[in-house]
């Protein structure tokens, strides 16, 4: 693997076997001196093209952890705003001596195009409403060390799924890993042909609710279009929020987990994401071993200079 | 001037294909015969010889683009692609919608000299869909075609209106057929790939809305009606319910839709993307078939060029278009199977007709002007370049079969083998 | 290809080095052995029970993946990452590092490495069942299994039944590193 640009077409073993890296990146991480020199010397650029600072900051510590040097790119101040180009962009940053980027942008396929332009590894820190790959592992990983294992286990997906690449990216990796997946939205906020994705579809959360080992809740997007495609934020809330209520109704087993970041009282009520079951934090300790795991892949082996 | 002979050809005439020579001579066919022997000969063993390829639906970029095409590039890559007469969009700045714009437009042609430049004029001023434009003005330049192609003409007022003023004149409007609403937004056919990408789409009911609305309008006013870039089952659906009904409705289809659906734009390569989109290999399979039964009556190519550094950038954020005058003839043949009457209908006889262009799509008969393309059904070439200004192709790469070998405008050689002589 | 080691050779190997180990440290109490994955792992776990056979009472061992602290990996193949298990604290005790074939020293030397990652024995010793030579680095071990000089164009390879379903140590010629 010379890019992880995607989830999808990345095979069950070599998925497993990430996340078993990752499993000793959380050992590193619990160490008193969380740092290894595996990648002492390398530099990894982080291009955050769409405002970001939790996964920006997630990827730099890895990289960091690992011991590599890191470069950081933001919008706004840049050049872009002068004009340039994304292609001059990434090229004049990797002629300052990168290894590596990170991507992320808000236009579905930058970080492909990227790679073609750079010819270095790419990480794809989310593209759009498309894929955001290491998110995915992440919430595999968070499943797999509180279950052991993702074989058969139910996993509903709920809210914005048309317009999110983490339900992208999760649904393709957990059904690759054994689970069921199904994802839970109006019909207006569902992919216009979910046939596409290895998961069923619902449109009434209380029914399906349960059934699930795992609820997975989306943040309500409003910044990516979403505000016109349900009636209200107290209506979506009501059909599709996970309220004291609804955690109650769940299985006594199960957990409740978010990407972040969280609308508290809107997709998520305050209380549940406080709750012991909701792995909400695990999720962003996990997200650095993961993505320690993914630069490890990348740079720490023998790689096309 | 010397004599030019195309010999050893399969010549489509007014009496089917013959095996026969053609005599060229100061621009027309002197003489159609066997043995013959001139001043220079064209070995056209092996090939089909017919009327000069005419197109219906190009965007030469000048005025105003010229980064990305000009006239004389544009010129260059229609006569290595087998034309002899291609019609402009008129989606230039200034926009062709007065005619002195359209008359600059085909001075410059003639001094290129190597492809009969004809202007179509827009429907509406400026192109901004509000006001006619100069329709007169343009008619007296010579515009038989009237359209705001790169847009539709969205206000059905307006369109009823400008049908009105040019049925009675024989005017073709051809319509660039989306609906604004449902296209607002979207960057591909809305479908299963743009919902694994997690892209806006425009569904085919877009241009399938505007169709239907069209059709009815053009019951009521008679006018003559193109629809450019038919790129769904259910538009071909309509015009073929159309025609039944006998309406004066043509339809047009480019290669791209008939070499590609929307598998091509996985990738989220902008060589794959323009407007209408990619859609699915049911929509490409019945464009095929409908250019086959002639429900399609003619390939137009909307060569769209956009420079390098326009393309090289996200799917998003490109502009909509690609290249084809020069592979246009190879993409038909080798994706749809039409003998050499039905190829030189398509690609020259019908369009020709359709765009009243005089000179163009006539069968070689002795008198005739000299405007004639030979092309070889059967050689296989992988395009890897283009003579145009830009290099937004989708087509390198891919194997073709067929391929223009001569390309001859009024009696003199304009390319030989995808190469243009200036 | 020679076969300088086969099951015999291998079990007397590690019964001596044991031996050794309780003679030089005077007793187990303050020992933890440390297999360098992959395959110093089983031989540590072998030699903590016959250490525990001898002196009667359990020896703490675990293993040390270096994937981390390599420093030729740009010359690698992609790295699989082993795992580290250390049950014992590593802080004031004496670790023992174990490991198949002493060749270089770089494989020993990422492993100190990342031993200090994890605390501060007081002492670190090294037991290698082969001893190739052609050491890059200054590196030596405290107790030896065999030594086998070879060239740097011969492969050694142990096998051991826990991986391999036989204990030897073999030498082939050609491309070895």
């Amino acid at each position: 693997m010379n890019h992880f640009l995607t989830i999808d077409g990345v095979s069950r073993v070599e998925l497993e076997g990430l996340l078993d890296d990752a499993d000793e990146f959380v050992d590193v991480l619990h160490r008193p001196i969380p740092k290894v020199p595996a990648l002492r010397g390398k530099t990894v650029a982080t291009m955050f093209f769409e405002p970001s600072t939790r996964t920006k900051m997630s990827f730099e510590k890895a990289a960091k952890a690992l011991s590599a040097d890191t470069m950081s790119f933001s919008p706004g101040t840049s050049s872009l705003s002068k004009g340039e180009s994304l292609k001059d962009t990434v090229l004049t940053v990797k002629a300052m001596g990168t290894d590596a980027m990170v991507v992320r942008h808000q236009s579905i396929g930058a970080p492909w195009r990227i790679a073609e332009w750079i010819q270095q590894p790419v990480v794809n820190g989310g593209d759009g409403a498309h894929q955001h790959p290491t998110q995915a592992l992440l919430d595999a990983l968070t499943i797999r060390q509180h279950f052991g294992s993702l074989d058969g286990l139910k996993i509903g997906i709920v809210g914005d799924i048309r317009h999110s690449r983490v339900a992208r990216s999760d649904t393709q990796a957990f059904a690759r890993l054994g689970a069921d997946v199904t994802m839970v939205a109006p019909r207006t906020l569902l992919p216009v042909d979910p046939t596409v994705f290895p998961a069923e579809v619902s449109e009434d959360l209380d029914e399906v609710l349960g059934d699930f080992d795992v609820v997975y809740v989306l943040r309500v997007q409003a910044e990516r279009g979403g505000a016109s495609l349900f009636p209200s934020l107290p209506e979506y809330t009501a059909r599709y929020g996970i309220t004291k209520e609804r955690f109650a109704r769940l299985d006594p087993d199960a957990i409740v987990m978010h990407p972040g970041p969280m609308n508290r009282g809107v997709e998520i009520e305050g209380a549940v994401a406080d709750d012991p079951r909701a792995l909400i934090l695990d999720q962003v300790f996990n997200g650095v071993a993961v993505r320690m795991a993914v630069l490890f892949r990348l740079l720490g082996g023998e790689h096309d200079g | 001037m010397a004599d030019l002979i195309l010999a050893g050809g399969t010549v489509l005439t007014s009496d089917g294909v013959r095996d026969v020579d053609l005599r060229i001579t100061d621009g027309r066919i002197s003489e159609i015969g066997t043995g013959l022997e001139g001043h220079e000969t064209i070995d056209c063993s092996g090939c089909w010889v017919g009327p000069g390829l005419v197109d219906l639906h190009a965007h030469f970029r000048e005025p105003g683009f010229e980064w990305k095409e000009d006239i004389a590039s544009g010129s260059r890559a229609a006569a290595a692609g087998g034309y002899t007469a291609v019609v402009v969009m008129p989606n230039t700045d200034p926009v062709t919608d007065a005619g002195h714009v359209a008359r600059y437009v085909a001075a410059r042609g003639a001094e290129v000299g190597l492809v009969e430049v004809i202007p179509a004029g827009a429907v509406t001023k400026g192109r901004a869909g509000v006001e006619l434009a100069h329709l007169d003005d343009l008619w007296a330049a010579g515009v038989r075609v009237f359209s705001d192609d790169g847009d539709v003409v969205a206000d059905a007022g307006l369109l009823r209106r400008a049908m009105d003023y040019l049925a009675a004149r024989g005017g073709v409007i051809s319509q660039h057929a989306v609906d604004v609403g449902l296209s607002r937004g979207g960057y591909m056919h809305e479908g299963s790939v743009s919902s694994l990408l997690g892209m806006h789409g425009i569904p085919a009911a877009a241009d399938d809305v505007i169709i239907g609305r069209d059709l009815e309008l053009v019951e009521m006013t008679g006018a003559r009606y193109h629809v450019q870039h038919l790129s769904t089952a259910g538009g071909i659906e309509l015009v073929a319910a159309a025609k039944g009904r006998g309406l004066p409705v043509t339809a047009e289809v480019t290669p791209h839709h008939l070499a590609f659906d929307h598998h091509a734009a996985e990738g989220t390569d902008p060589s794959f993307k323009m407007m209408p989109p990619l859609r699915t290999r049911a929509d490409r399979d019945a464009l095929r078939r409908g250019l086959v039964d002639g429900t399609i009556d003619i390939v137009g190519t909307d060569h769209a060029p956009h420079a390098a550094h326009e393309k090289e950038v996200p799917w998003e954020q490109a502009p909509n278009g690609v290249l084809g005058l020069e592979w246009a003839a190879a993409v038909v043949n080798t994706f749809v199977g039409l003998d050499q009457a039905a190829f030189y209908d398509r690609l020259s006889i019908a369009p020709a007709r359709i765009g009243q262009i005089e000179g163009h799509g006539i069968f070689p008969t002795e008198g005739a002007p000299a405007n004639v393309t030979v092309f070889d059904p059967t050689i296989e070439w992988v395009p890897s370049k283009t003579v145009s200004r830009s290099v937004n192709s989708p087509y390198f790469g891919l194997l073709l079969k067929g391929k223009v070998i001569a390309t001859i405008l009024r009696g003199a050689v304009t390319a030989r083998d995808g190469v243009p002589v200036a | 290809m020679a076969r300088v080691m086969d099951g015999n050779d291998l079990e007397r190997a590690i019964r001596r080095i044991a031996h050794e180990i309780l003679e030089q440290n005077r007793g187990t109490s303050d020992i933890g052995l440390l297999g360098i994955q992959t395959r110093g792992v089983p031989l540590a776990e072998r030699l903590a029970m016959v250490l525990e056979s001898i002196e009667g009472s359990p020896v703490e061992w675990g293993s040390l993946d270096i994937g981390m602290y390599r420093d030729d990996l740009d010359r690698r193949p992609k790295t699989e990452l082993g795992e580290t298990s250390v049950p014992f604290g590593v802080d004031g005790r004496t670790v023992i590092l174990v490991d198949d074939v002493l060749y270089t020293g770089r494989t020993v030397r990422a492993a100190l490495d990342a031993l200090a990652d994890l605390g501060r024995p007081s002492r670190v010793q090294l037991a290698v069942l082969v001893d190739r030579g052609h050491r890059e680095l200054p590196i030596r071990p405290d107790y030896i299994g065999k030594n086998v000089p070879t060239s740097r164009t011969e492969r050694v390879s142990v096998r051991l039944v826990e991986r391999d379903g036989e204990d030897a140590v073999i030498i082939e010629a050609g491309a070895g590193t």
